[in-house]
């Protein structure tokens, strides 16, 4: 089954989440009309990116790190411009030039800008290979998409394009299901805390927005962010007149009524003989 | 001579899903389609489009006979969609598979039909016997369906994979129906 098609029908957010959400190991390859990029993920975790047809050195990556002066950067590439990324990180190590998480800061980081370039992409061919690994002599830093996806998310600035995504502020969200999940290894701001901690089934997203002095645009940047994570999902509002604002020692918030579930127009018997017919098709 | 009983049923999705060849599959008459001149760009995907509603029966029994209705694709026939919506079943939201495109579409199809009827529903996968078809698991995702919705593969003109899908609708009516008794 192939995973492809164009960032315009489909952005790299939504991309994002899907790879993360369904924990995939593989390798996205992004055409831009001009530039192209390559970002491998391991079990949902992003573990390299490349840009363009340059894969940088590790050495060029510690310098703009700032861990290499640019004398020794030259020097490295000079002697040992060949060398793996990997068997080189253990020789710099050795020689006492960087620590070892100085190594993988600064690939975490390089890794981070690369993602945050293709973030705002809105056109390309992307297609996903799965199961293939990035090179073998690369070093890889597992990240966490949920932390790219939130900051990549806060970045994203078009209003129109989150009215697009999230249309309807009547509706409420909860906390997601999914095992491993949990808000403390998430980095949110400020605003984002304050919007979780009014996240009930009975609080639509308007209510949380004016409860937390928030504007339309301002509730659908930080709720589009947490949906695209994961963290949370869209539900109907439950309850009726008199439910209070979750957070305690705040003022309360006035629901809007639920909608309410119709049964199916027919009897138990009808739906018996329509299965029984269609099986015979 | 008693009264026939009519039920209906939906089938809705974003332009080219294969909602006419979904109901075509099945239903005993031809399905009713009206030729128009093409006009836009989008359209030539088609080589015909239609305007009226695509509409399919299947009878049951001498009193009872279930008919499917299919909405038009178009943005502009959005207004029949509260019409078709009322007194039925239940509806399935066709989604292509194959075009990443209509994927926003047809997450806004199915959260209006939500929002007209709450009655059951299922969401088909169509065109998963392509090569280019995304697979099951990522639509879910890609699409944000609830993990409790029934999200299946189909192939709109495979019988077998129209019945199943009608099956699960139907399954699902009922699971419905015992619910609202208890």
């Amino acid at each position: 089954m192939a995973l492809k098609g164009n960032l315009r029908d489909f952005g790299i957010t939504q991309l994002l989440n899907l790879v993360n959400l369904a924990r995939k190991t593989g390798m996205l390859s992004i055409e831009a009309p001009t530039q192209e990029a390559k970002l491998s993920f391991k079990e949902g975790q992003l573990v390299y990116a490349s840009l363009g047809s340059q894969d940088e050195h590790l050495a060029q990556v510690l310098f703009k790190a700032g861990k290499l002066t640019q004398e020794q950067t030259r020097t490295i590439l000079a002697r040992a411009g060949k060398t793996s990324d990997k068997r080189l990180g253990m020789m710099l190590i050795e020689v006492g030039y960087v620590t070892q998480d100085d190594i993988l800061m600064s690939v975490g980081k390089h890794t981070q800008d690369i993602m945050f370039q293709v973030f705002s992409w809105s056109d390309g061919n992307f297609r996903f290979e799965p199961n293939m690994l990035p090179p073998e002599d690369r070093i890889a830093v597992p990240i966490k998409l949920e932390n790219i996806i939130m900051e990549g998310t806060r970045r994203l600035k078009e209003l129109e394009q989150l009215q697009d995504e999230l249309p309807n502020l009547d509706m409420a969200l909860r906390f997601t299901d999914r095992p491993g999940t949990n808000l403390r290894n998430i980095n949110l701001g400020v605003e984002e805390w304050r919007v979780v901690s009014f996240i009930n089934p009975r609080n639509t997203i308007r209510q949380i927005a004016q409860a937390n002095s928030m504007s339309d645009f301002q509730i659908r940047r930080i709720v589009y962010g947490m949906l695209q994570a994961g963290l949370v999902e869209l539900v109907r509002p439950e309850g009726m007149e008199k439910v209070p604002v979750t957070r305690p020692g705040t003022r309360a918030v006035t629901p809007s009524p639920a909608q309410s579930r119709r049964p199916p127009p027919v009897k138990r018997s009808v739906v018996e003989r329509l299965i029984k017919r269609i099986k015979r098709l | 001579m008693g009264t026939v009983q009519t039920v209906k049923i939906v089938i809705t999705g974003p332009f080219s899903a294969g909602k006419t060849e979904f109901i075509q599959t099945v239903s005993e008459i031809d399905v009713v389609s009206t030729e128009r001149k093409i006009s836009s760009e989008s359209e030539r995907i088609k080589e015909r489009t239609t305007v009226a509603m695509d509409f399919g029966r299947i009878t049951v029994d001498d009193d009872l006979v279930l008919y499917l209705f299919g909405t038009p694709g178009q943005k502009r026939f959005d207004f029949m969609w509260e019409i078709l919506s009322e007194g039925m079943l239940g509806f399935v939201v066709l989604i292509d598979s194959v075009r990443p495109e209509t994927f926003r579409e047809a997450r806004m199809i199915l959260d209006t039909f939500r929002a007209y009827a709450p009655t059951p529903y299922v969401v088909a996968a169509n065109k998963q016997d392509m090569d280019d078809a995304w697979a099951v698991d990522d639509l879910r995702i890609a699409l944000r369906i609830d993990p409790q919705i029934k999200l299946l593969p189909c192939v709109a003109t495979d019988r077998e994979s129209v019945r199943n899908i009608l099956l699960e609708l139907l399954y699902s009516i009922l699971e419905e129906l015992d619910a609202q008794e208890v």
